[in-house]
């Protein structure tokens, strides 16, 4: 039994205190959030979260039946054996002078990224993608200075249907 | 016609066939109570602090098998419900607790008597609400009963501003509730049904542990047909003491740290085990990786979260338990399993660790014979936490559901008296013992009020032994009788009953014991026996911490001699 990254998608009501009665499950098992991601689903009145957490399969599945029990959790699955589209979004700012902007520029285009915000001495970037790929922009990016990183979290959804 | 949120919360109430409520008033719910007496048909029992009215609560619901009702205020008074909460919560106790909240504009800004109940109860509740308007109050009571009832029954919360109670709104019960998260699941997968049924026509050694599920989905008939059928013997849980009558042939009795010899060897012997509407407690299955090392576990559970949470489960059926055997059953051939049972016949020879031990003084044991001997059997028996518990679940022969009342999944000490009151209430024409120890009687001690006042006739069964007896046998075995903050230089029991306007005794000699409880028999009020019973008598067999079922500890030989008028429990009719 080993630990791995798991893709939990949650339907909820969207009502206060669901995001909360979720979080202190994870916080009762000792499972550390990696990422966690939520805003309105399709439907009305629901909000689809997006959690990623570091478990052994038995125990994640154990929590995702927890989390099933939760009177406002309309659905729980576990994606991360599926066929997924995984997406995360980041906002990068980094150091950039009249010097190092044109080089930043060309990275920025490599990763089809955006470049958002310009200031005399810094930019923002904008970057969609998988972690991984966030990831290796993040590596060429930090020679140059990161002043201030955001991310989403993963997002994801499971393929054709 | 518009109604103030107070008297939706009392229409609702009457709506769900609510007759009794446990509480305590204060600042947040006066307009709560200022309501009541417009609706007659609510009757209030006055407790004597929070704690009692959600334990009593509680055992009413146990007796009865209806949703228990506790109100309490704001702020200390919802936070004194806590302990009474999570006991109905890790019992599965159906219960409705509605607490006053500080008016809307006030929440959240550390107003007098305020308190963040529903983040706080998130945990020990099955749901909870903070309301925030009248007209939302008949949807949120429907949906607590439907909750705190339904699936595997638990305690609901409703959280409600005074100023919610006194705002007007039009009023209409709903119908349905609206739970799209919420759907339990009642009948079993047909294709795990066949498959157990297959396990268990196959088996040569199988037991069946029955739990409080099946108290609650009344499905004793069904496990009665399944045991019978199939020959199969049949162990409890705590909780699950009543669902099999303990006098049935096949009746193995309790199983786990304090079970019977027999039951633990059963299961640690068995080869196939039905696990019907329990949770494999740690009290109950001992070491888990040394439980029941020979055996394919089927595991019957409303509760799909408790499948695989504790033990490796072969065959997970998940479904209400009277359901699920009705399928089962009809799928199972008769059995004899003549050999198995002669085995267990001659474990229990061997083992009859159940007897009570002669002495000197009074043997706690004795006391809880007795009070079977004289009802026949025929009463309610509430308890405390410990010792006690432990020896009342021994000594009592517990042939009817719900017949042992305990707080067995948290183990609350306080719980007895007042769970035994509202047991009491719910069940007027049943007789209630509540049995405690000296040391958890003294923490819900002023309750002793209510059943006067209530006019609760239980009859209270103080096991004294001037120590927090569970604690100091640790202490003994594990600590090398190192007793530490285990003493206790208790009350005089009896001026305590006569200053709270009932009678009490005082019993030391066991010639004593049966007069006295006949006495509080023929006493029509509460009546409190004050029992002084040998200070380090210890609960017997013993299965020590962190070892296997089959492991236990028996009383040591030479302190035991032969039954003469004592009473033992088992197989023995096999």
């Amino acid at each position: 039994m080993f630990s791995t990254k798991h893709t939990i998608i949650a339907l909820v009501a969207d009502k206060p205190g669901v995001l909360n009665r979720v979080a202190s499950l994870f916080r009762r098992r000792s499972f550390n959030i990696e990422s966690l991601a939520v805003g309105h689903a399709e439907q009305g009145g629901i909000s689809r979260m997006t959690i990623v957490v570091d478990g052994t399969s038995a125990t994640v599945e154990q929590l995702r039946k927890q989390l099933d029990k939760v009177t406002e959790v309309i659905r729980v699955s576990d994606i991360t054996q599926e066929n997924t589209v995984d997406r995360e979004l980041a906002l990068v700012k980094i150091k950039a002078t009249s010097q190092t902007r044109s080089e930043i520029i060309q990275i920025v285009d490599i990763f089809r990224a955006n470049i958002v915000d310009v200031s005399p001495d810094s930019l923002i970037v904008e970057v969609t993608g998988d972690e991984e790929k966030i990831e290796s922009l993040f590596n060429l990016l930090r020679g140059f200075g990161i002043k201030e990183i955001a991310r989403t979290g993963r997002l994801a959804m499971t393929r054709g249907m | 016609m518009k109604l103030s949120g107070a008297q939706i919360v009392c229409e609702s109430l009457v709506r769900e066939g609510v007759q009794i409520i446990f509480g305590f008033p204060g600042g947040a719910v006066i307009p709560l109570y200022d309501s009541l007496p417009q609706y007659p048909q609510l009757r209030h029992v006055l407790v004597r602090h929070e704690q009692g009215a959600a334990h009593a609560a509680d055992g009413y619901a146990r007796a009865t098998g209806k949703v228990g009702v506790c109100f309490a205020t704001s702020g200390p008074g919802a936070a004194n419900l806590v302990t009474g909460i999570a006991t109905a919560y890790l019992d599965s106790s159906p219960m409705v607790a509605i607490t006053g909240q500080v008016a809307r504009a006030f929440i959240g800004k550390d107003a007098f008597q305020e308190i963040d109940i529903t983040g706080i109860t998130h945990p020990i509740t099955k749901h909870n609400y903070l309301a925030s308007s009248a007209e939302e109050l008949a949807t949120l009571i429907k949906e607590a009963f439907y909750l705190a009832r339904t699936g595997r029954p638990g305690p609901v919360l409703i959280d409600i501003p005074r100023d919610v109670f006194i705002e007007q709104a039009e009023f209409h019960y709903p119908d349905k509730v609206n739970l799209p998260g919420y759907k339990p699941t009642l009948h079993g997968h047909p294709a795990q049904i066949k498959k157990a049924a297959q396990l268990i026509n196959k088996a040569s050694q199988p037991v069946i542990i029955a739990g409080r599920g099946v108290t609650i989905s009344t499905a004793y008939a069904e496990l009665k047909e399944l045991a019978e059928k199939a020959q199969i013997p049949v162990v409890t849980t705590l909780l699950g003491i009543g669902s099999f009558p303990e006098s049935h042939v096949l009746s193995l009795g309790m199983l786990g740290m304090h079970g019977t010899a027999c039951a633990n060897m059963a299961v640690d012997s068995a080869d196939v085990i039905i696990s019907i509407g329990m949770r494999f407690d740690d009290r109950a299955t001992a070491r888990v990786d040394g439980f029941a090392p020979k055996a394919r576990i089927i595991h019957i559970d409303i509760d799909p979260a408790e499948i695989g949470k504790n033990v490796r489960v072969d065959i997970p059926i998940v479904g209400d338990a009277t359901n699920v055997l009705r399928a089962l059953n009809k799928l199972i051939v008769s059995q004899s399993h003549v050999d198995w049972i002669r085995q267990l016949n001659e474990w229990h020879r061997e083992h009859s660790t159940t007897r009570v031990k002669e002495g000197e003084g009074l043997p706690p044991q004795y006391v809880i014979a007795k009070i079977y001997q004289v009802t026949g059997g025929n009463a309610t028996i509430v308890t405390g936490v410990g010792q006690n518990q432990m020896w009342a679940a021994q000594y009592f022969r517990y042939n009817k559901p719900d017949s042992l009342i305990s707080s067995g999944g948290l183990g609350t000490m306080g719980f007895g008296l007042p769970a035994a009151i509202g047991a009491k209430i719910g069940c007027p024409e049943g007789i209630t013992w509540c049995v405690d120890g000296d040391g958890g009687f003294q923490m819900t001690i002023q309750e002793l009020a209510t059943a006067v006042q209530e006019r609760a006739a239980v009859k209270i069964a103080i096991i004294n032994n001037s120590f927090l007896g569970m604690v100091r046998q640790w202490q003994e075995f594990f600590y090398q009788s190192r007793y530490v903050a285990t003493f206790l230089s208790g009350p005089d029991f009896v001026k305590i009953a006569e200053a709270y306007g009932l009678p009490g005794l005082r019993v030391k000699d066991k010639s004593e014991v049966v007069p006295a409880i006949e006495q509080a028999m023929e006493h029509e009020g509460p009546f409190l026996i004050d029992f002084v019973v040998e200070p380090e008598a210890n609960v017997y067999p013993m299965v020590p911490p962190g070892a296997a079922l089959g492991k236990f500890i028996e009383e040591p030989r030479k302190e035991m001699v032969a039954p003469t008028d004592s009473f033992h429990l088992g197989v023995s009719n096999i």
